[in-house]
């Protein structure tokens, strides 16, 4: 049985020290700029942080990842590559790409630095993994989380890239380096300009029975006072469908595999990713210690393996909407 | 040994609510002292560096208040100039406004809760710019506490 990674996400030094002090093997996070996919005001890391943040994880035998994960916009190219270049000085142990011009420029200019496969790159099949490892040179591709437990398996079997999935945090549409819902309403999206709901678009209104949250002036959701929130999000928001209003996307939830954890690990993952690199510190820290506890409790005893109460409850108690799911690894319909 | 900075050992905080008649009797004093404490204890930190300089200037010339539920204090203050100024006859709509009960105030600055969190399960509530309330969330965040109390707890003469 092979131990998977556990991959930690970090928008703050802070938060990355949280990860390496509660068990992450791996740190990823973003530069200052629209290069990444969490680009928000005052988040993500500058070069001092950078240069902290790579030296305490080293200390501690912990690596670090760059998420170079947008795609390079028109005219652009040299902002992308300049991120690549800076992660190669700075010693960043592996680049996360999904744009196959930037891969093409990191295996070119530095083929000794580890490359992974984005989930911004959307493959999803053995097929698009073997291309991107005959022409790019990838070590580790990241799946969406549209796959069920077997597509997964099936992948793995068929690759020699390293698998590398997600294990919990906010889910995304299900459609993950495609998505241009936020696009329909402002003009922006994740892979254009690194965030899907840009904050200067989003308003919160709170009235006296009820809190309203709309994206560039369109209603996406309005709350009761007792009712749990969720991301600003066009994907989770309630709409109006044939006289019925409802999530007609999905529902705010968190994705949480703790329970069918002794399975992921068996069929040969080679890394679980925790989402979350615009959370606190305090999220970063209450997740890395819960999985890390239940990772060792895998592969200390398999078989008797189960679900601790107080695993779950604090990850259900940080997930969005308060909700957990396991998403598409166990949906019945392909 | 490598010396982990984490976690902070301090008590742990339950969510409670204080009685009715404190957040009444609390909305009848005056406001204004409330303003000029958290005022002086936001430049204390300004001056010794604790906010990141590059931060603050995005908060220039922006207004901000913060209402305890709990306790019937509200506070207004603004950052002006280069440093935070209460703000004594404030509009009625600040550029950001946070809105919590008393213990999920302190459960976030003590980071035993996370800020996404209090505002998924309706602890929290944050309204006006939410690109203002996102920096400053995240300026927040980024502040490294544990190594603070600990440079501050240790006697002057076995700072490095």
């Amino acid at each position: 049985m092979t131990k998977p990674q556990l991959v930690c996400p970090a928008g703050s030094l802070a938060a990355l020290k949280a990860a390496v002090d509660n068990g992450a093997d791996d740190v990823y996070l973003g530069f200052r700029n629209d290069t990444n996919a969490r680009n928000f005001a005052g988040l993500n890391f500058d070069d001092k942080s950078l240069v902290e943040g790579i030296r305490y994880a080293h200390q501690r035998q912990c690596r670090v990842l760059a998420a170079i994960n947008t795609y390079a916009q028109a005219g652009r190219f040299a902002d992308w590559a300049r991120s690549v270049d800076k992660a190669a000085e700075l010693g960043i142990d592996a680049v996360i790409i999904a744009d196959p011009g930037l891969l093409d420029y990191a295996t070119k200019t530095h083929p000794a630095l580890r490359r992974h496969l984005s989930v911004q790159a959307s493959a999803t099949s053995y097929e698009a993994i073997n291309f991107c490892k005959e022409k790019f040179g990838i070590q580790r591709a990241v799946l969406p989380r549209v796959l069920t437990l077997a597509q997964v398996e099936n992948v793995i079997r068929n690759t020699e890239v390293e698998i590398e999935v997600f294990g919990f945090g906010s889910l995304c549409v299900m459609n993950e380096g495609r998505c241009w819902l936020s696009s329909y309403a402002t003009g922006e999206s994740p892979n254009t300009v690194g965030a899907c709901s840009p904050a200067k678009y989003v308003k919160w209104e709170k009235k006296p029975d009820e809190m309203d949250v709309r994206l560039n002036g369109i209603l996406i959701d309005r709350y009761g006072n007792d009712e749990n929130a969720g991301y600003p999000t066009i994907c989770k928001g309630r709409f109006e469908v044939a006289g019925e209003t409802y999530y007609a996307m999905e529902e705010p939830a968190s994705l949480n595999v703790l329970e069918m954890l002794p399975e992921i690990i068996k069929i040969g993952v080679a890394a679980i990713k925790v989402e979350g690199r615009q959370r606190s510190p305090t999220y970063v820290a209450q997740v890395t210690r819960n999985l890390r506890q239940a990772l060792d409790a895998v592969i200390a005893a398999p078989d008797k393996y189960s679900v601790k109460p107080a695993w779950a409850a604090e990850l259900a108690k940080v997930s969005e909407g308060s909700q957990i799911t396991l998403g598409a690894y166990n949906r019945p319909w392909r | 040994m490598i010396p982990v900075t984490t976690p902070l050992n301090l008590p742990t905080i339950p969510a409670f609510t204080l009685p009715p008649l404190i957040a009444r009797l609390g909305a009848q004093q005056p406001q204004w002292p409330h303003s000029v404490n958290l005022v002086l204890a936001l430049n204390a930190a300004r001056k010794l560096n604790v906010l990141p300089e590059e931060s603050l200037q995005e908060l220039e010339g922006r207004t901000f208040r913060v209402t305890v539920l709990d306790t019937g204090m509200v506070v207004d203050f603004a950052y002006r100039a280069g440093a935070f100024r209460p703000v004594f006859r404030a509009s009625a709509t600040p550029d950001l406004h946070f809105t919590a009960q008393l213990s999920a105030f302190l459960q976030m600055v003590s980071r035993q809760e996370d800020p996404d969190t209090l505002f998924f399960n309706r602890s929290l509530s944050i309204e006006g710019d939410t690109e203002l309330g996102l920096r400053v969330k995240n300026m927040l965040d980024a502040l490294e506490w544990p190594r603070l109390a600990w440079q501050g707890l240790r006697p002057t003469f076995l700072k490095r």
